[in-house]
């Protein structure tokens, strides 16, 4: 475990961003942090990289503070975009590349390759404020990578990017990751948690709801769904022991159950009512699960 | 310290290169120019104005005797005679333009002399400066003969008599004669007017630094890789290099251009000259206030820069710097006001005063050492009390910068301070 947060609250005023929060992330995994507006992912993020001091509790990173003696080996995409608008594409990443303890020719070099890498090459030239916003979010990508982080972290990297742009910094961040790198992101669209992290954490209002691999939370969550097709009606199944909901959606019949056993239950009910066109037992979503749980929290 | 480094010297290069510094910096050259060649300048127009000459065709009314004091004391006026009782006359040639106006001389009653004034228009201040002062001495050397005073006596009088200033301590023979001390005066006001401007402009220039990596959401990717604390300071470095490259340009066109005029006119008169000295007066004396000056200067910048960077990080929007800054705005040109009134006054109890606070110190100080004699401990304790204050800002400044630069929102001034301070706990 590299990255542990023990007890970690923050206060602003009155107001508690941050609720002890007790998270830990394995080095050279992707943690997806998960959570509605406001459920304090961004504050835990800036405590993390030391722009913010937690009002109780310790973070510690391969057991030491984190501090800006390392922030070169530290990389953040903040949720909040922003460049210099006026600065060239390559004076931009020189001197954030330089705060990062790089040296120009090395800059440069890696640079080239993100650009090639992203199709802008032509665009180390120009100035920001000329690039359309997806571009500018490259840049900023590039800006967040360039020293070869260790620990990267990234506030909703893919919100407001186009379906093609979205495939293009996915691949970047799942290579980043195969090459060792330690990465954190946060994001309120679960499929890409989903696709891209082993674990995760839903925040709401500063408290982890749910913690962990992403398997063991979807089996542990308790509830699968079933799928059916039939050509006979079959709200009987309603009734049984275990079953939660019962929903007919374009001619499809949708049933939540809390165990495993009930699922063999529903299957043998079935048995001699007729044909059974389709019966399908599916893995809880992550959507699901973060509905189920954040909507709770707010109930 | 690297990245201290990195910081000051990425503000100064973009600030250098950039186009308003580049446009600021020429304007600048270009009104010092005209500025020390403003003489010739006005050479320029008044040569080919006859308007302008100043010299007065007046003619005079009087009887002989008064007409012959009248001529006499007349230096460049051209005269023209016009009998007693030609009035007429007199006024047909104002009114035919040969001449400017028709001055009438009666003697009164008691023996002195009564004098009035006819023109076509209304003469300027510096016309009746002039023409007052004429009939004031043509009145005096008729008084003066109608009493029979012998005419060794008469010069003596008119000769006046010059007040000698002497100091009783030592360090202040410089202020002695006039002369210098109108030099001083001149030097202690282009100085004055220096360290004002160029605390208003740099201060400024860093909250609109500061706020413009705000506004444009850059500043939480540059504080996650160096600490608001050396990325304000590096800001504050880079503005003031800035600052002190554009002063040395001006300063080296400047006085090269004052040492060529200086070359110029003692190759026209034949006499040796030595541009600098004569610029600066008395040499060293100046020298050691260019000292002061710089000194000052440092110290202003350092504790408006501070301030500004605060300010700066607390609003959002580039639009609310001037309301930010607005404040601290009046409280330079407030010092620079009083300082301006104490270039008359630098003895005077508010002055002395104001030297001691902090805000008002750099400018306020540094005018009692270009005109008076400031004892050493006082100097030392206006210039300790300043740096105490910078520190004290400096502290406090980056508490609040730290946090403010992460808040977004309208801004409120104290409430905006508060919560970045609170922030931090």
């Amino acid at each position: 475990m590299t990255l542990q947060l023990h007890q970690v609250t923050k206060n602003f005023g009155e107001h508690t961003a941050v609720n002890n929060l007790t998270l830990s992330i394995p080095e050279g995994e992707m943690f997806g942090m998960l959570g509605a507006n406001g459920a304090g992912k961004t504050t835990t993020f800036r405590m993390i990289i030391g722009l913010l001091d937690p009002t109780n509790g310790t973070i510690r990173w391969r057991n030491a503070p984190l501090s800006y003696k390392n922030s070169t080996s530290l990389g953040y995409l903040p949720e909040e975009r922003g460049l210099y608008p006026k600065l060239r594409v390559v004076e931009q990443l020189l001197y954030l590349g330089r705060l990062r303890g790089l040296k120009k020719q090395e800059i440069i070099a890696e640079m080239r390759v993100w650009l090639e890498r992203f199709d802008i090459r032509s665009y180390e030239n120009v100035k920001v404020e000329e690039l359309s916003k997806g571009n500018q979010q490259k840049i900023q990508f590039i800006a967040a990578v360039l020293h070869k982080p260790e620990l990267l972290i990234l506030d909703e990297p893919f919100s407001g990017l186009d379906p093609v742009n979205v495939e293009m910094l996915k691949k970047a961040v799942h290579d980043l990751k195969q090459s060792g790198t330690t990465i954190i992101f946060s994001s309120h669209r679960m499929e890409h948690v989903e696709e891209l992290c082993e674990h995760l954490a839903i925040l709401h209002s500063g408290k982890p709801v749910v913690h962990g691999n992403i398997n063991d939370i979807k089996s542990s969550f308790g509830k699968q769904n079933i799928r059916l097709k039939t050509d006979f009606d079959c709200r009987f199944l309603e009734n049984i022991d275990g079953v939660m909901k019962y929903e007919e959606k374009a001619g499809d019949v949708w049933l939540q159950v809390t165990k495993d056993y009930v699922a063999k239950e529903v299957f043998a009910a079935l048995q001699g009512k007729g044909f059974v066109r389709h019966f399908a037992l599916e893995e809880p979503t992550l959507e699901e699960i973060f509905i189920e749980k954040v909507g709770m929290a707010y109930a | 310290m690297r990245n201290f480094l990195v910081v000051m010297g990425h503000t100064y290069l973009m600030k250098v290169k950039s186009k308003a510094f580049i446009t600021t910096t020429l304007i600048t050259i270009l009104f010092l120019f005209l500025f020390l060649n403003i003489d010739r300048v006005f050479g320029v127009f008044d040569a080919s104005d006859p308007a302008n000459s100043t010299e007065q065709h007046v003619v005079v009314q009087a009887n002989e005797a008064h007409y012959a004091i009248a001529e006499e004391q007349a230096e460049e006026k051209l005269l023209m005679v016009v009998p007693t009782g030609d009035a007429e006359k007199g006024e047909q040639q104002v009114l035919d333009g040969e001449a400017d106006g028709l001055l009438i001389l009666t003697e009164a009653s008691d023996g002195s002399l009564e004098a009035e004034y006819k023109a076509t228009s209304t003469p300027d201040n510096h016309e009746r400066m002039e023409l007052t002062t004429w009939v004031d001495q043509i009145h005096s050397k008729h008084m003066l003969e109608e009493a029979g005073v012998g005419e060794d006596f008469q010069q003596l009088i008119s000769a006046g008599i010059e007040l000698d200033f002497s100091s009783l301590q030592q360090d202040a023979a410089e202020h002695s004669t006039a002369e210098e001390r109108s030099q001083t005066t001149f030097l202690v006001y282009i100085l004055l007017f220096v360290i004002y401007f160029s605390v208003i402009f740099l201060g400024n220039m860093v909250s609109m630094e500061v706020a413009t990596e705000k506004s444009s959401r850059v500043m939480e990717i540059l504080i996650s890789s160096v600490s608001p604390e050396k990325q304000m300071f590096g800001k504050i470095a880079g503005i003031a290099l800035l600052g002190l490259t554009q002063f040395a340009l001006i300063f080296l066109i400047g006085a090269s251009s004052m040492a060529g005029r200086f070359q110029e006119i003692s190759t026209m008169t034949g006499t040796e000259m030595d541009g600098g000295e004569e610029l600066f007066g008395a040499g060293t004396v100046s020298l050691s206030l260019i000292g002061y000056a710089f000194l000052f200067f440092v110290l202003g910048f350092l504790l408006y820069a501070t301030l500004s960077a605060m300010l700066g990080s607390i609003i959002s929007r580039i639009e609310d710097v001037g309301q930010a800054t607005g404040p601290l705005n009046m409280v330079v040109i407030a010092g620079f006001v009083l300082a301006v009134f104490g270039l008359n006054a630098p003895n005077s109890l508010i002055v002395t005063i104001a030297s001691f606070v902090p805000f008002f110190a750099p400018m306020l100080m540094f005018l009692r050492i270009g005109m008076t004699n400031v004892p050493f401990w006082e100097l030392a304790l206006s210039i300790g009390i300043l740096i105490g204050t910078i520190a004290l800002f400096a502290w406090i400044g980056a508490r609040v910068y730290r946090n403010g630069v992460l808040m977004y929102g309208k801004f409120r001034l104290l409430q905006d301070i508060k919560r970045a301070l609170n922030m931090y706990k």
